[in-house]
């Protein structure tokens, strides 16, 4: 079966720093795949040369078998591949569905068809049924600046469903958030994994969300990747404890 | 909007329609600037307030605008497409500049859009042939519009008030479509915008042609208005001014530009019974205002209304307390 993101020999430099070197690995359909590493290991670089928010200096990243280095960000989008950010990157402005309706717009229809169609672009019930999903619909009026730290990040990561991606690339969903609302935030997102077989990757620090989401875990350290496996051997592994601990 | 909101717009277009009965010509001169001028700061607050692109262009465009449709009614267009001639022409130059220029933002788009502006300025002094130069152009006739003359005051105000409304119903649609949605997102975060699929470029484009071709149109209706255009209205210091407007009445805010060219066209005129000083009043009451409310007048008149409901709802709940402790 194709991976649905590949990623071979993967470099990214900045003059003399190399935050991304020689990186190469898949995502399989369906599967839920953790990269951890300590601060300033290279998880956001990576995740940013995926998504075309940086040119990588070498190396080939492809969706579906189809090469897409270098692509720009709206068009890996439209391809099915959506993803949040590491600080929080919600509309403060917007309503919670106009951030809903927002990110998934840009999938209906063109953009003529957007400029004389319905204003909320035929994603009204769409937005209402992610707010009742992510259990935001007592805010769903509410500017999203106005929310709460955790609110806000679930908002984010409901964004990130709602074009309906076949690939999410979660870069730090549980940072900041407290205890109660990550273990929500932890089922809501194996809720939806499981709901429309979706597949993730995501970039985590809190090893307990890592360890009970993810069905793989990459480890990368100074920019390399040192381990690959099941969670409950990446805990064990020598190596990754040397990594995390030795410094 | 809420039914406030809707009360003072309804109080306002009433205001507008019957103001030139009460009006000397030269109020109803004043009050055809507002009209004129306010489509133009629509336009730069589309591009600005809503796509968040600062533009030092928009006064350039209304002079190409006024300069199109004076070059060509004179030779016989029907003003109906001189006028439309006079926004397609800034939609495309809009287009053609913003292409290039949009790949810088903040202040250096303000250089480029500066230069522009400087550029067309020159354009208009140096061309003699096309331009008639500093000498400007005369007696840029009023339309007839299907048996309607406009040449008296009162008459072009009202033409000038119909196609404020109809642009403005226009845009109120617009920005009410995903279209608008997608702008408030170019101005907050543009990286999370292009992550969700926005192609940014495109939309930025599109907003500022528009918001440029709008400049051009405010033109289109400037050189019958004032009957004679020189390239000195269209230098940096109208765009300064449409940027006041826009600033003033509240960036962001649809209804900003209404207030703003209302205080642009007519607190200098109010101001100069102080004579000599009246410049001087009005730049230190532009910068008492931007010191103490940035956000405008309409952010300004918000801040209020949110205090007095709160000081009123803080009422209620100390009454009931009360009423609930006796």
């Amino acid at each position: 079966m194709t991976a649905v993101l590949g990623v071979s020999n993967l470099r990214k430099a900045f003059g003399g720093v190399v935050a991304v070197d020689d990186v190469s690995f898949e995502v399989r359909p369906g599967e839920i795949l953790g990269i951890i590493g300590p601060n300033g290991s290279g998880k956001s670089t990576l995740f940013n040369c995926v998504l075309g928010q940086l040119q990588p200096s070498a190396g080939e990243v492809r969706i579906d078998g189809q090469v897409t280095t270098g692509a720009r960000p709206c068009d890996l989008n439209r391809l099915g591949v959506s993803r949040t950010f590491q600080l929080l990157q919600v509309f403060p402005q917007l309503s919670v569905r106009d951030n809903l309706i927002l990110a998934g717009q840009e999938h209906q229809g063109t953009m003529v068809s957007r400029l004389f169609g319905r204003t909320d672009a035929g994603l009204g019930d769409a937005a209402a049924q992610m707010i009742e999903f992510f259990r935001l619909s007592h805010l769903s009026k509410e500017q999203a600046g106005s929310l709460s730290y955790g609110q806000q990040k679930l908002l984010d990561a409901a964004m990130a469903f709602m074009a309906g991606p076949r690939l999410v690339l979660l870069d730090e969903p549980a940072g900041g958030v407290n205890l109660t609302m990550l273990g929500h935030l932890r089922e809501r997102l194996q809720a939806y994994h499981t709901e429309r077989k979706a597949t993730f990757v995501v970039i985590e620090h809190q090893m307990e969300f890592v360890m009970a989401l993810c069905t793989r875990v990459l480890v990368l350290a100074e920019g390399r990747l040192i381990a690959e496996g099941a969670p409950d051997e990446i805990r064990r592994n020598p190596i990754v404890i040397e990594a995390y601990l030795g410094h | 909007m809420t039914r406030l909101g809707t009360a003072v717009v309804v109080v306002a277009a009433v205001a507008a329609i019957v103001a030139p009965f009460f009006l000397k010509p030269y109020g109803i001169f004043l009050i055809s600037t507002w009209a004129v001028l306010t489509i133009a700061a629509i336009g730069l607050n589309l591009t600005l307030g809503y796509a968040g692109q600062i533009s030092l262009a928009q006064g350039a465009f209304v002079g190409i605008g006024a300069y199109t449709v004076a070059l060509l009614t004179p030779v016989g267009v029907p003003f109906v497409l001189a006028f439309l001639a006079a926004g397609l022409l800034c939609f495309a130059v809009g287009w053609g500049l913003g292409y290039p220029a949009l790949r810088v933002q903040h202040h250096y788009l303000a250089f480029v859009t500066l230069a522009f502006t400087t550029l067309v300025f020159l354009v208009l002094r140096n061309e003699q042939w096309l331009t008639n130069g500093i000498y400007g152009i005369t007696g840029t006739p009023r339309p007839t519009i299907l048996g309607w003359s406009t040449n008296a005051a009162r008459d072009f105000y009202f033409f000038c008030l119909g196609i404020l409304t109809l642009l403005s119903l226009a845009t109120w649609w617009m920005l009410r479509s995903p279209w608008g949605r997608a702008f408030v997102a170019l101005r907050e975060n543009p990286l999370r915008a292009l992550s969700l699929g926005l192609d940014t470029r495109r939309y930025t484009l599109m907003a500022f042609a528009i918001g440029s071709s709008l400049g051009g149109l405010s033109g289109a209706l400037y050189a019958p208005l004032v009957q004679f255009i020189e390239p000195n209205s269209f230098a940096l210091g109208l765009s300064f001014n449409l940027l006041l407007m826009v600033i003033v009445g509240g960036a962001g805010n649809f209804f900003g530009p209404f207030i703003g060219a209302l205080v642009a066209v007519l607190l200098p005129e109010w101001l100069r019974i102080t004579q000599g000083y009246y410049l001087i009043l009005y730049a230190a009451a532009i910068m008492v205002m931007m010191a103490f409310c940035p956000s405008g007048l309409l952010g300004l008149a918000e801040r209020v209304i949110k205090s007095l409901n709160g000081r009123r709802a803080g009422a209620t709940t100390t009454v009931r307390a009360e009423g609930a402790g006796s």
